[in-house]
């Protein structure tokens, strides 16, 4: 029986999930959109897993978690491995490009740009405050447009005039887009814009101040939309790699990172089967507050967090038999 | 009448502060304001124009919160930059909420010792001008001793043997340090505590991974507003060296001007206004001196900080040192934080390990 690495993915937006084999390639992997419920997603994610590997005779011996909610999913798995995007992403692509220099990538919520100088990540920026330059953004304007934003790529291709619009903000490049398309603006072009548009609104904050080199490494769900890979081609006059997995990097680097680190503990998958469950108590020990998360399996309190100070140690607290929590 | 006298926070100088505040205005309470939670944010964000910088925030959070508790005197002080404005516009909203207080305002300008006592006075101190000026003076001392143990703790702790040892001396000093009444006493305690702090076994390699953090002042020295960011460098086995101190805004800043200006070197011509030319001056230092990485905060808008990142992208770039920037405004959620802060230290632990 061969062994196999999960890698799980647990973004705002999308949940991806591979498991890799001991050369890091991938024999199975999904996206699937999280619904602002990651539980029932990865529990999702995990059965179609299950149904790619089943008659490869793979026994998958350890996990790892990253996104923004891989501490929850982390803990509902027993993870071996929790780690942030960044890291992960690097080494995913790492696996695929060895000698990459430079990784943008843009996903549902947030949108980063590592760089990295002989196999090691040197400097990495990530956007703070603003979703102009990601995947909710365009997706909300090609609702607005009446298209579907998986052919947002395609159509913005046929452009041949693409039309200049505001990216510095999101508030402003959507009255942009309004006042552009009433005068008479062509729909192919003002999507070819608003591609423009996120280009411009990453390299002038997330990219801003890096040195940008090629290889360029393009990945995250925005990475599937050939008018933002041309319009990154047309700014930085340089090709613009993007992998078949692009999307899935994350999840392959953090499987990476999981089998560095394995325990050789049988991941089953029938947690698919139990049942999740989170409840928010607020601490009340001291005006602060805190709101504290406690997980539950099947009823049984199996890890908490969001406490500062030891007196909201629910899990030391539970471990005591102090409270009935 | 016996007034409630109160101050907002800022790291741990309300110790120092409330002694003084303590001799200085004997026969009245003195209250350090009710410590900083969720709360005070809350209620000073609430309150606030809501792009004001978020120190502005905490202090009025903490002038309610001090108010709520019954202090009828409130005191705030001012610096070079929209600092200086504080006092003006928090006392206002104070007032237009509909509380009764009185508002003082210290060091408009420089400090002169004479104007603090004709504002003492006003207060209502029963103390010649001769140990009033003892009490400051005392005040003064402790900061400088109490900033000086602080950064030999900031350098080590993380690293001792039985974890956990520096800060439990640090807490016992700081409340050994409330009930100090003199100089002999004063500098008895620093010796003791000098001793047992430096006594206490580290173990600290010689290579291990250093970050020096520079920045806003508040946001620097405040750990509730940066989210404990030196406590979080600490767990995970990091030297932290901060220059920016009040012994060093009070006392050094100003004389070294000159001396900050030329060590920037061809970074920077002019000032950048508050702390900015002390950032890149600093970041430009320990970036020569081999630091791993340099960790730099500030509020959200802080113009003299966001004056300086420019020349910092290009200290990172020539020095090949990381920079890693924070703006914090009144929002609680971890999560961003430490997602930057993890993989910022990742990427430090690789670079290391690898020999960059």
């Amino acid at each position: 029986m061969n062994q196999g690495y999960l890698g799980l993915d647990i973004g705002s937006i999308s949940t991806k999930g591979v498991i890799i084999d001991e050369n890091d390639k991938i024999i199975a992997g999904e996206y699937i959109w999280t619904q602002g419920n990651p539980i029932d997603a990865v529990k999702k994610i995990l059965i179609e897993l299950k149904k790619q590997i089943t008659d490869k005779n793979i026994a998958v011996v350890s996990v790892g978690t990253t996104g923004s909610a891989r501490k929850l999913i982390g803990s509902m798995l027993g993870a071996n491995i929790v780690k942030n995007e960044i890291t992960a992403h690097a080494v995913g692509t790492l696996s695929v490009y060895p000698d990459v220099r430079t990784i943008f990538e843009i996903g549902g919520q947030d949108s980063k740009i590592i760089i990295i100088d002989n196999g090691i990540v040197v400097d990495y920026a990530m956007n703070t405050l603003c979703a102009a330059g990601t995947g909710s953004f365009l997706s909300s304007q090609a609702k607005r447009l009446g298209v579907r934003v998986e052919d947002f790529g395609k159509i913005a291709l046929t452009s041949s005039n693409p039309t200049k619009i505001a990216a510095r903000c999101t508030v402003f490049a959507e009255s942009d887009l309004v006042h552009k398309a009433q005068i008479g603006h062509k729909r192919e072009d003002i999507i070819a814009g608003l591609c423009a548009a996120v280009v411009s609104n990453y390299l002038n904050n997330v990219g801003k101040g890096k040195a940008i080199r090629p290889p360029i490494v393009f990945q995250g769900g925005v990475s599937k939309n050939i008018g933002v890979i041309k319009a990154f081609e047309d700014v930085t006059k340089e090709k613009i790699l993007v992998d078949e997995n692009s999307h899935l990097m994350g999840a392959v680097g953090v499987a990476i990172l999981s089998k560095k680190h394995r325990q050789d503990k049988d991941f089953n998958f029938n947690v698919c089967e139990m049942d999740f469950e989170t409840k928010g108590i607020e601490c009340g020990k001291c005006p602060n507050n805190c709101e504290i998360i406690c997980f539950y399996r099947n009823g049984r309190l199996i890890d908490a967090w969001g406490n500062r100070c030891q007196n909201g140690d629910v899990m030391a607290m539970a471990s005591k038999n102090m409270t009935s929590v | 009448m016996q007034k409630t006298i109160s101050f907002p926070h800022m790291g741990n100088y309300n110790v120092p502060i409330e002694n003084m505040l303590r001799h200085i205005f004997a026969g009245h309470k003195i209250m350090t304001a009710p410590n900083i939670t969720k709360r005070t944010l809350e209620l000073g964000s609430k309150h606030s124009p809501d792009f004001v910088c978020v120190p502005f925030k905490y202090n009025l959070g903490n002038y309610i919160e001090a108010l709520e508790s019954g202090a009828n005197v409130l005191i705030q002080a001012g610096g070079g930059c929209r600092y200086g404005y504080y006092a003006e516009v928090q006392e206002q909203i104070l007032r237009d909420l509909g509380y009764k207080f009185e508002f003082v305002k210290l060091m408009s300008g420089k400090v002169n010792p004479v104007d603090l006592y004709r504002v003492s006075k006003r207060i209502g101190t029963p103390l010649s001008f001769g140990r009033f000026l003892y009490f400051v003076l005392l005040a003064i001392d402790m900061v400088k001793k109490l900033d000086e143990l602080e950064a030999y703790i900031r350098e080590n702790v993380g690293f001792e043997v039985v974890e956990g040892s520096l800060e439990r001396l640090h807490a016992e000093l700081l409340e050994r340090l409330k009930r100090v009444d003199c100089f002999k006493e004063l500098r008895a305690v620093y010796k003791t505590y000098g001793e047992k702090i430096r006594g206490v076994e580290i173990n600290k390699p010689d290579d291990c991974l250093k970050v020096g953090i520079v920045g806003e002042l508040y946001t620097l020295m405040e750990p509730f507003s940066n989210f404990f960011l030196e406590r979080e460098l600490a767990k995970s086995r990091i030297q932290v060296s901060r220059f920016i101190t009040v012994t060093y805004l009070l006392f050094e800043k100003s004389r070294m001007k000159k001396k900050t200006l030329k060590s920037a070197g061809r970074y920077l011509k002019y000032e950048l206004g508050a702390d900015g030319t002390d950032s890149v001056e600093k970041s430009k230092t320990l970036a020569e001196k081999g630091y791993d990485g340099m960790i730099h905060v500030k509020p959200f808008g802080c113009i003299p900080e966001i004056n300086a990142m420019p020349v910092l992208q290009n200290i990172s770039r020539d020095y090949k040192m990381p920079i890693l920037y924070f703006s914090f405004d009144s929002q609680t959620s971890e999560t961003g934080i430490k997602t930057r802060l993890e993989a910022f230290i990742d990427m430090i632990t690789m670079r290391k390990e690898k020999g960059v």
